[in-house]
């Protein structure tokens, strides 16, 4: 950095903007996600002139809600290094038990909690896995991939449906504010993201989750407790692969074995292209929520367009490919500066 | 017998040892072979054929992860492969004719071998993080293949496309020579030649390979290159299975099941050491745990629980931990040995 006194208040505005830049940097990502998001949206206002109407962006929360607490879900996991292949699954898996339990005549009150329950205990699993055997993450949400989507098959193969009214209200209640207008599917959503950004941002807890992603081994010199955090944060993705499944089974009206075959990449997709880096140590709950919406935007920009949804992937992928180059390069960048 | 305790495919071939005598205690007619107008029937002969895409998919991704990288795209590629294979012969005058076959396959191999070059680029020369990397064209490749074919699944009749996945050449299915001929190619060029060893070194250490003068962009593309093109040539014997060209069955899940062959084989995911042998076994384990559990009755769409006690096992078995634990359990005579090894460890870590 040039010592040199600046006078002008242009250059000195340009230093300043050079200055946040740096201290940023691991914002960048975010930031670029959010611009992305926003050009989608407008974009897409001038394309169809109908776009950005409280229907359509109501329903943009309404129907990510399940992605959305996903994502949370795997940015916890992402930022310790580790990934988390068996969301999707998971989701399957507690939608199909809660719809299969509820049609047995078990009360919501029972039923959701058990719900949840179901996604901890696989993530806890993982967890176990990964800190006490040294299993890689990968390997290791594979076992549980493989297993949450053969125990959705083993409750039932074929989907059931769901009249409990306690769940169908998750998803048929409206609050309505003028036009616009949310579900409680969609508050549980925003809820859970608010939860993972205060935890991630302000507590003993989250800060030990970048400690752990920055590097492993240092945060165990610093005496902070790596194992729990470790195994925690699995648990965190199977708690809120539970929610998801919940969220989605109430979404649908149905539990359905075959529900989210692939939304493990959709959502580390997502994470990515909210800023997140797969190598750990950086990246915002709130990156992942832009990430998500960008990913419904451009679903929902396909559907207006009447295009086929497999563009939806092609795009979301060369999407992907523009965001880990523009984090290549700044890490690169930051590299060199060192 | 130590030493054959510590052989590294020590577990995978006893696994595989144990599962067909279980499945042939069972069902005593599971190693029968029967001849029929000169061709071999049976469970063996079935498993050797039906493995073969997963083969080709598997060897190709155990250079991938020598390299320390892993290829996710590979069911993708598998997809886009058939798609071009079958929407040439479909397009053709003569899909009938050994000649618009050949040409197709080459069009739909030598398509796979791009999508691998450009994994490899992303990985070797941009030093993207593999994982996302393929992840890119994972997510992208099946959109592509749906958009080939127009979002239909492409069905023709041809019998030379036929003959790849059931036809017979010597007794023997041909798709089993397929895979027979990747594996004797890739253990003579990664074996007999400098190639192997390169590429543990790029695995075990990229910056020491390096600086020891090692070209390992060279080496690492290559990997991916190899994965693609095996990957594309595994897509062309899915579709000639089924005859026809279906984008989103197609490759479903294979990455993992490659993954977890060549786990299962004994190849660490951390790259470096890499053994060819153990992916074949690995892959024999996979393919005769699919035809036990078809055989136990279980509805191919429960089967997911068993592989996932098999990856739990496998990986435990495996777990240095357990090792760790099991040698304090046998050697309690000897405490201090389980101290020292303990110490190890925490210096190693």
């Amino acid at each position: 950095m040039s010592a040199v006194v600046q006078d002008s208040p242009r250059a000195r505005a340009a230093a300043g903007v050079q200055t946040f830049l740096n201290r940023h940097s691991s914002l960048m990502p975010a930031l670029a996600a959010l611009v992305i998001f926003l050009v989608l949206l407008i974009g897409a206002q001038v394309h169809f002139g109908n776009f950005m109407t409280p229907r359509n962006m109501s329903a943009l929360l309404l129907d990510n809600a399940y992605l959305l607490i996903l994502a949370v879900g795997m940015t916890f996991v992402i930022v310790t290094g580790g990934i988390d292949l068996s969301v999707g699954s998971v989701m399957a898996f507690t939608g199909i038990a809660c719809a299969s339990l509820l049609a047995s005549g078990h009360s919501a009150a029972l039923v959701i909690p058990v719900t949840i329950l179901g996604g901890a205990v696989i993530g806890l699993l993982i967890g176990v896995l990964v800190q006490y055997f040294d299993v890689q993450p990968f390997i290791a949400s594979l076992a549980g991939l493989f297993l949450a989507r053969g125990l959705a098959f083993v409750v039932s193969l074929s989907s059931i449906r769901v009249e409990n009214e306690t769940v169908l209200w998750l998803q048929t209640t409206r609050f309505r504010f003028g036009d616009w207008y949310i579900t409680p599917t969609g508050i549980l959503a925003l809820v859970v993201a608010a939860i993972g950004a205060f935890v991630m941002q302000y507590t003993r807890f989250g800060r030990t989750v970048y400690a752990v992603g920055g590097s492993e081994q240092s945060a165990r010199l610093m005496g902070l407790n790596v194992a729990r955090t470790k195994v925690l944060v699995y648990v965190i993705s199977g708690v809120c692969g539970g929610m998801a499944g919940l969220v989605l089974t109430a979404y649908s009206g149905a539990g359905y074995p075959r529900n989210g075959i692939g939304t493990e990449l959709d959502v580390i997709a997502a994470v990515v292209i909210g800023g997140t880096l797969l190598t750990g140590g950086t990246g915002y709950v709130l990156g992942s929520v832009i990430g998500v919406l960008v990913y419904g935007t451009i679903k929902t920009v396909i559907s207006f367009m009447g295009a086929e949804q497999s563009w939806t992937r092609i795009i979301v992928g060369l999407m992907l490919l523009m965001f880990i180059v523009v984090q290549r390069v700044i890490v690169v960048r930051s590299e060199r500066r060192r | 017998v130590t030493q054959i305790l510590k052989h590294r495919l020590f577990w995978p071939v006893l696994s595989l040892v144990a599962l067909i005598t279980l499945n042939t205690i069972a069902r005593p007619q599971f190693v029968k072979i029967t001849m029929r107008e000169g061709e071999l029937y049976g469970a063996p002969i079935d498993i050797l054929r039906n493995s073969a895409p997963l083969m080709l998919v598997a060897l190709g991704m155990t250079l991938v992860i020598a390299t320390r990288g892993i290829d996710l795209s590979v069911g993708a590629v598998m997809a886009v492969s058939g798609a071009v294979t079958l929407t040439i012969i479909d397009g053709s005058a003569t899909p009938g004719s050994t000649g618009t076959v050949l040409v197709a396959i080459t069009v739909g191999i030598g398509v796979a071998l791009v999508l691998g070059v450009w994994n490899g680029f992303l990985v070797a020369v941009l030093k993207i993080q593999p994982i996302i990397a393929t992840l890119v064209l994972m997510l992208a490749g099946r959109g592509v293949a749906l958009l080939i074919t127009d979002g239909f699944i492409t069905t023709v009749t041809s019998p030379p496309l036929k003959f790849v996945a059931s036809g017979y050449l010597f007794w023997l299915p041909f798709a089993f020579f397929i895979s027979l001929a990747a594996i004797t190619v890739i253990a003579l060029v990664e074996r007999r030649t400098a190639l192997g060893v390169l590429t543990e070194a790029v695995g075990i250490n990229p910056e020491a390979s390096r600086l020891a003068g090692v070209r390992s962009r060279g080496i690492i593309l290559s990997a991916y290159v190899v994965s693609g093109t095996l990957a594309g040539a595994a897509g062309i014997i899915y579709s000639s299975n089924i005859m026809a060209a279906d984008a989103n069955a197609a490759g479903d899940l294979i990455e993992l099941y490659a993954i977890l062959a060549v786990v299962l084989g004994g190849t660490s995911l951390m790259g470096g050491k890499f053994t060819i042998a153990g992916t074949v076994v690995g892959v024999l384990i996979i393919q005769t745990l699919k035809s036990t559990i078809l055989f136990l009755g279980v509805s191919s769409a429960q089967s997911p629980v068993f592989f996932a006690v098999v990856v739990i096992v496998v990986v435990l078995i495996q777990s240095p931990q357990v090792h760790r634990m099991a040698r304090t359990i046998t050697r309690r005579t000897q405490p201090h040995t389980a101290a020292e090894v303990r110490v190890d460890k925490e210096v190693a870590a």
